[in-house]
């Protein structure tokens, strides 16, 4: 905060702690149980995908700490070779499913936010264009998006797979996997972005703080970035929220398809997608744990989304 | 405050509440007031007074979670606060008519405007369709609408703002109802289209003997419009009494206060009186007197003891200053 | 028209020179139902060849109903809106025409503009220190942190505001302090004229005068020049020393303020002071008002006025009356002219 003035105190972290504590939001959010549980799950996953390495009993990624005498155990039951016992059993190498889980949520998440953060970053700057400047440039970005919105999303982010693996050389399709899903998925999705921060560009650039900021002299970009983006940031979280949920189920859709993330580094999709094959022989476990997961994840997410859409609109409140 | 048995309207010690996390808020405070058939009573006071809240918790339209908390509002002696909203339905538009700010909240954008009139006449009066539109077109021409039977099979959009003001008039009177709310009718409207509004309304109401509950912010409307006025303040009626004396010679300090802030179209003064500091908001009502923070008289008696509203004049005041010096206020004021 | 602009009989310098001013939106419908439905383009002249002048240290002030074009001509001053031709002479230098940018930011220090609405002409997510400082950012007055939170601390100051309110944000303030806020940030750059468009039809009136004694007192402490939009006969007279009535986008008479109120020569000047409510309960003698405002892209041959107009004949529903001197002020009126008004 460059622009704090000396003279005056300064606001304790304590008395900051406490405002958020005291804020409407918070308080919204003490008052639901539904989104507190959601807040919950979704920590839960977190937690559990950030510390991986220090949670799981074992790196599923690493042949050498697996034993193939332990497939193929269920949950909780005690392996008939080598007397050990899975939490959540394991699959047919002899992996734990909770260890893959804890894993795998890490390669979904990080698709999820990095897809997200992407998609954001390109929707709302056009959306900020489209919407200050208007005119021209309006209709043009606007079409694009309108075009590409006319497209179901998993089938643009397939497309803008399919180019980048028939571009890239196939030695490195493994390590580069998780980018591509990365990119095919944000650039699928910001359409969305961009529409709803025009709508609300157009909304805040008629506000008289705007014309009071242009009467000063300030540049467009400046007025843009300074004024305008921290008014329209509100939805921007909401649909971001959302835009989550949707983007983890993208990539395990993308995964499930086979185009995403490899078995060997694997995701809540690919979990699923190799699960799959063990349900008629009866080794559900491989494949409803992953799945519920997926689920959990992405039931909070949205739970937590539509929290934040009522928490934010000042209608409702 | 007259108690007497004929009175249209009376209320009784209403008061409104808002329940929040922080704490209960009392948005109108134990106000009463009386109104007599075919008399304008202008409710008038600035923004966060409550005048608007008072008017929709009279005709049991108050938003949730506000709520009255206790007071009683009778029509012609029949308690209608905590009516059955059934019963509610009848008597709003019957037997009280409203007119709101904003016209277009009160007309459906979808229908023609002779449609609404019509089911309105209709819901109200045993009358037949032809009966109802001949009222139909009656009521458009009363309100000064031109070419009233054409206008009919127009849509609100198709009206200007005035035009659209007079035929949510004609709307409200269209029951023949014995008072009629106003909120803020002409506030959306250009000065030269007010004055057109307020002539109909005073013309109509007075032809049909309807009593008028007037709430604006603003002196001048009263002025032309109303019998008698009660100023609020922070949820309080702060005084009350014939329209003459409460312009000319304003008794309570805020009262008093408010007309020295108005600028005088009629002549120049270097500076206007102007009152310290703004309305309270409802979260943070000074004990005691409301206004004694911002009034050059307050004494401890008014920052811990809330004022009784007592008869002065033709009026009453809710002011400790005795009436001497209350007297002595109101010749100091100009008008 | 350039008569009113030119004319000499103020001693002092104008200090702001507006002449021949006009504005035309296009309101046309879109492209394509324009092909569909074979509608032709549509414009709206919401500015008519205005002009007029303001000596420095005066208030003149703009009054007109809605429709007038008294906010465009505030925003075509400032710089919102480009006028479609006219001429905007602020010290003598055409501001309409300055193309060089650093030249232009040093023009934009002079003159500020407060707004009507304090609730949106304050970023509410910025804190009230941040909005006042801005200006003085970026017209590059100062930069050092501890000379601007001095300057601020002053500035809150003179708007009768605490220094320490400066760490708060606009929501915690009232509408009249918002608005005084507005006002620090406009005086930031030490500007000589403010353009205040309808500075308090947003607040209460016990606030309003509060605003309006705050107004005067800067005017007599730092010499300002102000031009007033407003739609308040009352505020006006209070505040203005000349008064320019607009209707449908044209002027309808140029009068100091005190004849303006008391001997009103248009009769659209005439019908409008008839209008506001009389308060002092006089019972003096009132025309009643007659009819609307015409939609103003389809406005009246003639002059404007002639469909409501007691006075009109054959002549106002052709010709458009010329703005010409009356008294110590000037009308556009034909019965003026020919001397049919009483």
């Amino acid at each position: 905060m460059r622009d704090t003035p000396t003279a005056l105190p300064r606001v304790s972290l304590q008395q900051k702690l406490f405002r958020l504590w005291d804020s409407d939001i918070a308080y919204s959010f003490r008052q639901s149980p539904v989104t507190m549980a959601a807040g919950f799950v979704v920590l839960l996953i977190l937690i559990g995908a950030v510390f991986a390495p220090l949670l799981a009993t074992q790196n599923p990624f690493d042949p050498s700490g697996l034993n193939l005498m332990d497939g193929k155990t269920a949950p909780m039951a005690v392996n008939e070779f080598t007397q050990n016992s899975y939490l959540l059993g394991t699959d047919d190498q002899g992996r734990d499913i909770l260890s893959t889980i804890l894993y795998g949520s890490r390669a979904s998440l990080l698709v999820g936010f990095a897809a997200v953060g992407l998609a954001m970053l390109i929707g709302v700057t056009l959306g900020l264009i489209a919407g200050y400047r208007g005119g021209i440039v309006d209709s043009i970005i606007m079409r694009i998006a309108d075009i590409q919105l006319t497209f179901p999303s998993i089938l643009v982010a397939m497309l803008i797979f399919g180019v980048f693996r028939g571009v890239l050389p196939v030695q490195s399709h493994a390590t580069l996997a998780v980018p591509v899903l990365i990119l095919a998925i944000g650039f699928s999705d910001w359409p969305q972005y961009a529409r709803t921060v025009r709508g609300v560009t157009m909304v805040e650039r008629n506000k008289e703080y705007v014309q009071a900021a242009r009467v000063i002299g300030l540049a467009p970009l400046t007025i843009m970035i300074r004024h305008v983006l921290p008014n329209v940031l509100g939805p921007v979280l909401v649909i971001g929220t959302l835009g989550l949920a949707l983007a983890i189920i993208a990539e395990a859709t993308l995964s499930y398809l086979g185009v995403g993330v490899p078995p060997t580094q694997p995701s809540l999709g690919t979990l699923i997608r190799v699960g799959q094959e063990y349900i008629a022989s009866g080794e559900w476990w491989i494949l409803f744990f992953p799945s519920l997961t997926l689920l959990a994840l992405a039931l909070s997410v949205n739970l937590l989304g539509d929290w934040l859409r009522d928490a934010l609109n000042p209608k409702l409140r | 405050m007259t108690e007497t048995s004929e009175a249209l309207l009376e209320v009784r010690d209403l008061v409104v509440e808002f329940p929040t996390r922080r704490g209960i808020l009392r948005a109108v405070d134990q106000i009463s007031f009386s109104l007599m058939p075919g008399e304008v009573l202008g409710l008038v006071g600035e923004s966060g007074a409550g005048k608007s809240l008072t008017g929709t918790a009279l005709i049991g339209l108050l938003e949730p979670p506000g709520r009255i908390a206790s007071g009683t509002v009778r029509l012609k002696g029949q308690q209608i606060n905590g009516l059955p909203p059934e019963e509610l339905r009848k008597i709003r538009g019957r037997r009280i008519g409203m007119v709101f700010q904003d016209p277009l909240t009160s007309l459906n954008p979808l229908y023609r405007v002779g449609e609404q009139l019509i089911e309105t006449i209709r819901t109200h009066l045993p009358l037949s369709e032809a009966e109802a539109r001949q009222r139909a077109v009656d009521l458009l021409m009363e309100v000064g609408i031109p070419a009233a039977e054409r206008r009919l099979d127009s849509y609100p959009h198709e009206f200007s703002g005035g035009m659209r003001q007079r035929v949510v008039i004609a709307l409200a009177l269209a029951a023949e109802p014995e008072l009629v709310i106003a909120d803020e009718p002409t506030t959306a409207l250009d000065v030269s289209v007010q004055a057109q509004i307020i002539a109909v309304l005073k013309r109509l109401c007075r032809e049909k003997n309807t009593a008028v509950i007037l709430i604006t912010h603003d002196m001048g409307v009263i002025a032309e419009t109303a019998d008698r006025v009660a100023v609020m303040y922070a949820g309080r009626i702060v005084e009350i009494g014939p329209v003459r004396d409460v312009i000319k010679s304003p008794r309570h300090p805020y009262t008093k206060g408010l007309m020295g802030s108005i600028p005088d179209p009629e002549a120049e003064a270097e500076r206007l009186i102007q009152i310290p500091g703004s309305m309270p908001r409802l979260t943070h009502i000074p004990k005691g007197c409301a206004f004694n923070p911002r009034c050059g008289f307050a004494n401890d008696q008014c920052r811990t003891e809330r004022p009784p509203v007592r008869a002065v004049g033709k009026g009453s005041v809710a002011c400790f200053l005795d009436e001497a010096q209350l007297t002595a206020l109101s010749l100091e004021a100009r008008r | 028209m350039t008569a009113v602009a030119s004319a000499s009989h103020a001693d002092a310098v104008p200090l702001l020179t507006v002449e021949g001013l006009r504005c035309v939106f296009d309101v046309s419908k879109p492209w394509l139902n324009r092909v569909l439905e074979g509608a032709s383009k549509q414009s709206l002249q919401a500015v008519d060849d205005v002009s007029f002048f303001i000596p420095k240290g005066e208030t003149f002030a703009l009054v007109g109903e809605s429709g007038s074009g008294k906010s465009t001509i505030a925003k075509m001053i400032v710089g919102l809106l480009r006028p479609t031709n006219g001429e905007i002479r602020f010290d003598g230098t055409d501001i309409t025409k300055v193309g060089n940018a650093a030249e232009m930011r040093r023009l934009r220090r002079r003159f500020q503009m407060i707004f009507q609405d304090p609730y949106a002409s304050l970023n509410p997510r910025m804190r009230v220190d941040t909005i006042i400082a801005e200006p003085l950012r970026a017209f590059g007055i100062l930069s050092e942190d501890g000379a601007i939170a001095t300057r601020v601390a002053e500035l809150l100051r003179l708007v009768r505001l605490d220094p320490a309110d400066g760490v708060k944000f606009p929501h915690e303030f009232s509408g009249g302090q918002r608005q005084r806020i507005a006002i620090a940030r406009a005086l930031a750059g030490n500007p000589e004229f403010l353009v205040c468009d309808e500075p308090t039809s947003a607040l209460d009136v016990s606030v309003q005068a509060q605003i309006l004694n705050l107004m005067k007192d800067l005017q007599a402490e730092f010499g300002l020049t102000y031009l007033l939009i407003s739609h308040n006969l009352a505020v006006v007279r209070h505040m203005a020393t000349r008064v320019g009535v607009l209707y449908l986008g044209r002027l309808v008479e140029v009068a100091p303020s005190r004849q303006l109120f008391t001997a009103p020569r248009h009769p659209y000047t005439r019908m409008l002071l008839d209008a506001v409510p009389d308060l002092a309960m006089s019972g003096r003698q009132r025309l009643p008002v007659q009819g609307e405002i015409p939609n103003p892209i389809t406005p009246p041959s003639g002059c404007f006025y002639h469909p409501r107009c007691p006075l009109a004949n054959e002549r106002c529903t052709q010709e458009r009356p010329a703005l010409v001197p009356a008294a110590e002020g000037y009308v556009a009126c034909h019965a003026v002219a020919e001397g049919r008004a009483a």
